[in-house]
């Protein structure tokens, strides 16, 4: 069984008397850890569908089964409850914490989601710190460190938690290509050690080109899929 | 939770300013009520304690239709010597009863030689008369050595505007004259003991004299009183015992009446005033307190609807980002208080060692101001309520915001 599952999805936003198809049957399956990117146009569907499969947004129509769960029966705490312990999030602009450390961003998901004594929290925190390459940044608020950080620092906050996925919406948008690749490079590597599944959209063809399988978006439907393995580096 | 209130801190000096301001103020009104309410309060329970310690008594017992005219200090409606005695044995038999000062209260002519003037007397039994009304002796001038015998038969005691009305100095002779309830109209030649503060009576012109001699003056065949002043052994105990008293002597049936100080002193409704007050200031800061909580977890979750759709992302479940929300705003509630009862009481422990001093009509108090401590819960337990009140519209606004539209906000 995959990881995930869509079938034939559609979503409808109406704004008034005027009604939007941004996604327009979609069907696909995403398998456990793999390494997926969604590209396309701006108004493709992309970030719309990563909502979806991020149970941030629920489909107008059609199925979609996440881990083994048909989610559109949750409610929104039970949404809330699965993507805490199957999800992690990367977003476009970070999204940190600004009264937190960086340390303190990457523990909180585990400080809001689950009772761990605090040394297990510690040692995964550190794991992570470690993994990501902020070990000497930990202390540092959000202000103090440059975006390819807090970046990474996302990153590490997305995993903590070991969710089986991991979504990120133009994850390295805000970032220079150096730092981007050294992102969509961490990304990778945590596929590897972690087993997570990583998926996300981009415009940027030459990051695109790290990905294993890749969805080409148009006008809410899938024009074309690509499956490769990735070159070494 | 406790990384909730960890959080939730965090967040609340975000903007460092903004919540100084807003606890300043918070903490302002509970400074107000503690500062007012232990002016306040003090300043009633000392005015009546002079009036039950002094004058009154905690509680009253006259013939039937006597309190109606008081004002005529009438002395057809006085207890016999039959009923006294029946009034003393319920007294005597209850154990919240200190004790009690039978009285005879009466209006007379008083004389130097030379000129004359009117005078309502008090006649007591100086040494019951000083275990009920313990203050009385207080407001005697010059040394009283045996406040037993603070008056004694053959002694008068004049309040100070009459001694000075009438030119009267202590250890001069007067003249009383008083019609008793016959008609007839009698005199009697007293020695002033001691001059009074002009503080008793309506005008401050009430005299006190010994019972012996009022029963003389007033050609009594047995002795007569008008009222029984009762001291309580706990003044809390008020109106249980009011009530007790009233049902035991003050039926349809009997020939007495039993009354509250404060259903006989018109200082009642000052005091009454002085509630309403303290209920207004309390009112104050209930509203200060809801305008500024409700204001700044508004603004706060408004600033951060992006952060909402983040952690909402993450997995927090909307009772949690209630709960994160609530306790910001109950924390700041919590914060202020503190602050405002340490200083509110800083303030109080201050006017408390300085003491205040000033002239109610007549009779100079010096207030040492406190609070009790139930007010001082109240005070904490009221803001802490209306916190968490005002703080749940914005709080339940933020848990219920879709994790993608507050993803999506700009």
């Amino acid at each position: 069984m995959s990881l995930i599952e869509l079938e034939n999805i559609t979503k409808v936003y109406h704004a008034g008397e005027i009604s939007v198809n941004a996604l327009k049957g979609i069907s696909l399956k995403i398998e456990k850890k793999s390494f997926v990117s969604f590209i396309g146009p701006s108004g493709s569907g992309k970030s719309t569908l990563l909502n979806l499969i991020g149970i941030l947004d629920k489909p107008t129509n059609g199925k979609m089964i996440v881990n083994g769960t048909d989610v559109r029966t949750l409610d929104r705490t039970a949404a809330a409850r699965f993507r805490g312990k199957t999800i992690g999030f990367v977003f476009q602009n970070f999204n940190l914490i600004p009264v937190l450390t960086v340390y303190e961003n990457i523990e909180y998901p585990l400080l809001m989601l689950e009772h761990l004594h605090s040394n297990e929290r510690r040692k995964r925190v550190l794991r992570l710190l470690e993994k990501v390459g902020m070990t000497d940044q930990r202390d540092k608020y959000p202000n103090q460190i440059s975006g390819g950080q807090k970046q990474r620092v996302a990153v590490a906050r997305a995993l903590v938690t070991n969710p089986q996925i991991v979504l990120a919406d133009e994850p390295t948008a805000n970032l220079d290509h150096a730092t981007a690749f050294k992102i969509i490079t961490i990304m990778h590597e945590m596929t590897s050690d972690i087993g997570t599944t990583f998926i996300f959209s981009t415009h940027d063809s030459k990051i695109v080109g790290e990905a294993e399988v890749i969805h080409t978006l148009e006008d809410g439907a899938i024009v074309k899929t690509d499956t490769r393995k990735v070159h070494d580096r | 939770m406790i990384n909730v209130i960890i959080i939730a801190l965090r967040n609340l000096f975000r903007n460092t300013r903004r919540t100084l301001l807003t606890s300043s103020l918070i903490s302002f009104g509970v400074i107000l009520v503690v500062v007012f309410g232990g002016l306040a309060i003090s300043f009633k329970s000392q005015m009546v304690g002079v009036l039950t310690n002094t004058a009154m008594g905690d509680l009253q017992i006259h013939k039937k239709g006597y309190v109606e005219s008081i004002d005529n200090l009438p002395l057809n409606l006085t207890l016999t010597g039959s009923e006294l005695a029946s009034v003393e044995t319920v007294l005597n038999n209850n154990p919240e009863i200190e004790s009690y000062s039978p009285r005879i209260k009466f209006g007379a002519m008083i004389s130097n030689y030379a000129q004359t003037s009117n005078i309502r007397l008090n006649a007591v039994y100086p040494e019951k008369e000083n275990r009920t009304l313990p203050g009385f002796v207080k407001r005697i001038k010059g040394n009283i050595p045996d406040p037993d015998r603070f008056v004694k038969p053959g002694e008068i005691l004049i309040p100070e505007n009459l001694m000075n009305g009438l030119s009267l100095k202590a250890g001069d002779d007067i003249v009383l004259v008083a019609t008793n309830k016959e008609g007839s109209v009698n005199a009697i030649t007293l020695r002033i003991a001691a001059e009074t503060e002009a503080i008793f009576g309506p005008s401050g012109k009430d005299g006190s004299i010994h019972i012996d001699d009022a029963i003389t003056l007033l050609r009594m065949d047995q002795l007569e009183v008008v009222e029984i002043a009762i001291h309580l052994q706990q003044f809390d105990n008020l109106n249980a015992v009011s009530s007790s008293l009233k049902t035991t002597l003050g039926s349809n049936q009997s020939p007495f009446e039993v009354h509250t100080w404060e259903q006989l002193s018109p200082f009642a409704s000052i005091t009454r005033i002085v509630d309403l007050l303290i209920i207004v200031v309390k009112f104050i800061l209930m509203t200060i307190v809801l305008v500024s909580i409700l204001n700044i977890m508004t603004m706060s979750v408004y600033e951060r609807i992006s952060e909402i759709g983040t952690i909402a992302a993450m997995g927090t479940p909307p009772r949690k980002i209630l709960t994160l929300f609530l306790v910001e705003g109950f924390a700041m509630g919590l914060l202020s208080t503190i602050v405002g009862i340490v200083i509110g009481l800083g303030a109080l422990w201050i006017m408390n060692m300085t003491k205040i001093n000033f002239t109610f009509g007549t009779m100079d108090v010096s207030l040492a101001p406190s609070i009790p401590v139930s007010e001082i819960i109240w005070v904490a337990v009221t803001v802490m309520f209306v916190s968490l009140f005002a703080g749940f519209q914005p709080s339940y606004k933020a848990s219920k915001m879709e994790p993608v539209d507050a993803l999506g906000h700009v």
